[in-house]
């Protein structure tokens, strides 16, 4: 993956830049010292690495403000991080950069049961959110599977989802308000503790922005009443079609489960053989979870009961209590650790259209075969969003490469078939020169157009989500 | 009128404006300020519709009323349930799917299943410089690029003409149950609302209607399946002994009919007075209508006030100390220069001003309605 070469003229200014900081900072919250900058060298996407010119940690969103006015003023990137999950390499530094982390930001600011909101500074961690209401009785929804690292600022930059999002959405549907502050330093306040902020949805497209347009520092989340109870069934199939004509059938028929889980060969083995779930050696595996009381959640299961007989599944487990919904769930919440345990894995995140699902997977098997590398799929059902895993071996040479290069191929099919390249990760650098495939040259340029207008100098987060190719005039030094 | 047949005719017309553009659907809202009109309703029609998927795509002309009867084959519906705003503004037009989505136009189940924003997967639109553009796409989880599908939702026209929108829809209830309290005052409401969205019990709509004489009706929804909505709804009432129920409606035609009365803002049709909707936090409800004299209709569990007013009233000035933002929809005698959207504060402004910029340097998509 190609990243720009770093501008001299910035990496010059090193010293000047870290005595400015020092005026506005207190002396531990900036790093320079070669070997401390090394722990910010990646992110989740460990293939690629570069330690940045600098790192800062703000504690509050003046500083945040000053740090920017600085970099702004003497033209110098800046790549703000949460805590560092991302598994598209969108908080990958550049050598001239100044790493913006939020990490120090983490309190709880306001939390308001009577409007269902909490207000944090967004280093604070996703699971955290949830700690803080919980013994209140609420949560908040969107459940990433990094939940316990990930922060709410990647959450945000990523509008990142989870496996209950099929129900309570993804993050920008629990975004009620943020401060930000903007490249040049300014401030700015959008939304807020009622339902719809006002004029043009400017929290829609900041979320999801992967940190291009601007710092947010805090949030205020949407915090749910917990449901009175909620429990899986396990359904097996021996074909990838009948499996997804099952997933269409629940949904069509009213219930709106809280997650649909789908699993395939190959990620069931590996699942197993680590984590001994006990689950059934078939094709396909769905968990479909439901919500409610016992009374609610036995008729509803029951419903998807009646619904997967009519497709003969090869194996049918009803949690009856929270042990027996624990081991259902075991498996699948092993799987990314299962892969680990196995190979290196690159894991994508593509959407397709829920009707494609079966010419999906069997195109993936066909290219699995092409490529030589195998893969195995898990994924949210109930909205599309794929997470093939590709299994390799980053010590053979040019493994990488032919992963990389195989990933592209089943991102273009998620392309093909109508979806798109990421559901959930976001572009990053990982999928930055697919967008392409999915957008006209006047697409592209329409969202540049709204960089423009947040970050006139292209110096927030700038060599991520587009090709460089695209960008290389608005990136060009000032 | 200038009234395409298609998109690139669309594009075309946007092209070679030569003025201002006043564009509009089914015409059902009404159009203020000046210039050509621009007819979006002669794309019409849905392309896409898979029900085991809950999407479709339809051109932006298509008429509300064809996708709902279209859904309804499938028993499913358009959950953020937009307004039919034709009896509260006095008007004809049918109102359009593309319609409803620029207004970002969200019914009583926002609080529970979200605003119209959140079920738009996807645009196709021509912006300002006559250029096809699209993004978002069909499925329900897509974070490729910036999401410039959330800002043409709500957008009212000014960013770009949206020509076809994908949409989430979703499966309607097998049942619906709604609990009626008589004349609360507007504490008990709030606190009855408390009760109800703070609960496990996934409520779908919480608002109050009023009636003749300072008369009116709190109500609480619960939707689902008939064994599951009746637990709830007997929950649910025993959990609020201070303040016991007058009226438990199980019929789908009563319950529709309060519902639809509140989407619609039924209480201010043919009545004189000026409308405004305010977006406030929902415990702030109290102090606007302490604050504003007139009547009140509220949804999304206080969060959402419809406020029929004297002309003369400057709500937004009453409301100064409160926080959200207030729309005037329906203007009174000599509110012509008032702004219908609630100015923003200047950096918020400059940002969306920025925006329309980029959109449409010419200035021509509904100039000034949005500020
Ligand atoms: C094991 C594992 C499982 C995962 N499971 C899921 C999952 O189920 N669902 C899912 O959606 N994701 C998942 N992820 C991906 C990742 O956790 C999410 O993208 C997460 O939201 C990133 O948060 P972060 O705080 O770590 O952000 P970082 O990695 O630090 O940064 C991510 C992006 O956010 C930007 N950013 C950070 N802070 C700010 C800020 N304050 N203002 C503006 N921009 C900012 C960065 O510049 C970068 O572009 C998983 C990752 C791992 C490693």
């Amino acid at each position: 993956m190609e990243m720009p070469q770093p501008d001299q003229q910035v990496i010059a200014k090193k010293a000047s830049l870290i005595a400015a900081l020092h005026e506005v900072l207190p002396q531990d919250a900036v790093i320079s010292d070669p070997m401390e900058t090394r722990a910010y060298e990646c992110d989740a996407l460990t293939a690629y690495r570069c330690p940045p010119m600098l790192a800062v940690l703000p504690s509050s969103t003046e500083e945040v403000s000053d740090v920017l006015r600085i970099c702004h003023a003497q033209g110098v990137p800046v790549v703000p991080r949460g805590a560092g999950t991302s598994l598209a390499g969108g908080a990958l530094p550049t050598a001239d950069c100044v790493i913006l982390g939020v990490a120090r930001m983490n309190d709880v600011l306001e939390t308001d049961y009577d409007n269902r909101i909490i207000r944090v500074q967004t280093g604070r961690t996703n699971l955290s959110v949830t700690g803080a209401v919980e013994d209140e009785g609420f949560f908040y929804a969107p459940d990433p599977s990094s939940q316990l690292a990930c922060a709410i600022a990647g959450n945000i930059a990523m509008n990142s989802g989870g496996a209950h999002c099929l129900k309570y959405g993804v993050t920008t549907n629990n975004l009620l308000g943020v401060t930000m502050v903007m490249m040049d330093g300014r401030v700015v306040e959008i939304g807020g503790a009622h339902l719809d902020s006002g004029g043009l949805d400017l929290l829609g497209v900041i979320c999801g922005s992967e940190g291009q347009l601007g710092v947010v520092t805090e949030a205020t989340l949407r915090i749910l009443h917990k449901p009175e109870g909620a429990r899986p069934v396990l359904i097996g199939f021996d074909s990838n079609e009948v499996a997804g004509a099952c997933v269409s059938d629940i949904i069509k028929s009213g219930i709106l489960p809280v997650a649909i889980e789908f699993m395939d060969r190959p990620c069931i083995r590996a699942c197993e053989a680590f984590a001994k779930a006990g689950y059934p050696d078939c094709e396909a595996l769905l968990i479909v979870e439901v919500e409610g009381s016992a009374a609610e959640i036995d008729d509803q299961l029951s419903r998807i009961i009646a619904i997967a007989k009519a497709h003969n599944p090869v194996e049918l487990r009803e949690a009856r209590d929270a042990d027996q919904a624990g081991r259902i769930w075991l498996g699948r919440k092993s799987a990314f650790g299962a892969m680990g345990q196995i190979n290196d894995y690159m894991c994508l995140d593509g959407t397709i259209p829920v009707s494609t699902l079966p010419e999906v997977l069997r195109r993936i098997g066909d290219l699995s075969k092409e490529y030589g590398l195998e893969v195995a799929n898990v994924f949210h059902a109930g909205d599309g969003n794929m997470h093939p895993l590709i299994l390799f071996n980053a010590n053979q040479e040019g493994q990488l490469e032919t992963c990389e290069a195989l990933g592209a191929e089943i991102l273009k099919l998620c392309v093909e078939v109508g979806g798109c390249l990421t559901g959930e990760h976001g572009v990053g650098i990982e999928k930055r020169d697919l967008m392409l495939h999915q957008y006209s040259a006047q697409d592209l340029e329409a969202q540049l157009r709204v960089k423009d207008v947040f970050d006139p100098k292209w110096l927030l987060n700038p060599a991520k989500v587009f090709p460089l190719s695209v960008t290389a005039a608005r990136r060009q030094p000032f | 009128m200038i009234t395409p047949k298609d998109e690139s005719e669309l594009a075309t017309a946007v092209a070679e404006a030569q003025g201002p553009l006043r564009i509009s659907g089914g015409d059902s809202r009404g159009l203020t300020g000046t210039g050509a009109q621009l007819s979006v309703a002669g794309l019409s029609g849905v392309s896409l519709y898979e029900p085991g998927a809950l999407t479709m795509v339809a051109a932006a002309g298509t008429p509300v009323a064809e996708i709902t009867a279209m859904l309804e084959t499938e028993r499913q519906q358009l959950a953020f349930e937009p307004a039919d705003l034709r009896g509260l503004l006095g008007r004809g037009g049918a109102p359009t799917i593309g319609g409803a989505f620029a207004t970002n136009s969200s019914g009583p189940r926002r609080v529970q299943a979200g605003a119209a924003r959140d079920f738009l997967l996807g645009v196709r639109f021509v912006d300002g410089r006559g250029e096809i553009l699209k993004n978002g796409g069909r499925v329900m989880k897509n974070v490729t690029g910036y999401d410039l599908v959330k800002l043409m939702a709500g957008a009212h026209g000014t960013l770009g003409v949206m020509s076809e929108v994908s949409f989430k829809v979703l499966p309607r209830a097998e049942f619906t149950g709604t609990l009626v309290w008589n004349d609360l005052d507007w504490a008990e409401s709030l606190s009855v609302f408390q009760g109800a969205m703070n609960s496990p019990f996934d409520v779908t709509g919480a608002a109050r209607l009023p009636g003749a004489n300072g008369t009116s009706k709190t109500l609480v929804r619960l939707e689902g399946f008939e064994t599951s909505v009746l637990y709830r709804l007997g929950q649910l009432q025993s959990r609020m002994p201070a303040t016991p129920v007058d009226k438990l409606v199980t019929d789908a035609g009563e319950s529709d009919a309060l519902w639809k009365a509140v989407r619609d803002v039924a209480p201010f049709h043919d009545k004189a007075g000026a409308v405004w909707r305010s977006s406030v936090k929902p415990s702030d409800m109290l102090r606007v209508v302490d604050q504003v004299s007139g009547e009140h209709l509220l949804d999304w569990a206080g969060g959402l006030i419809w406020s029929m007013v004297d002309p003369a009233v400057d709500l937004r000035a009453a409301l100064a100390s409160v926080g959200g933002h207030s729309t005037l929809v329906r203007p009174g005698a000599g509110q012509d220069d008032v702004p219908r959207f609630e100015p923003q504060p200047a950096p918020l402004a400059a940002l969306a001003a920025g925006l329309r910029a980029q959109f449409d340097p010419r200035g021509i998509l509904n100039p000034g309605l949005m500020g």
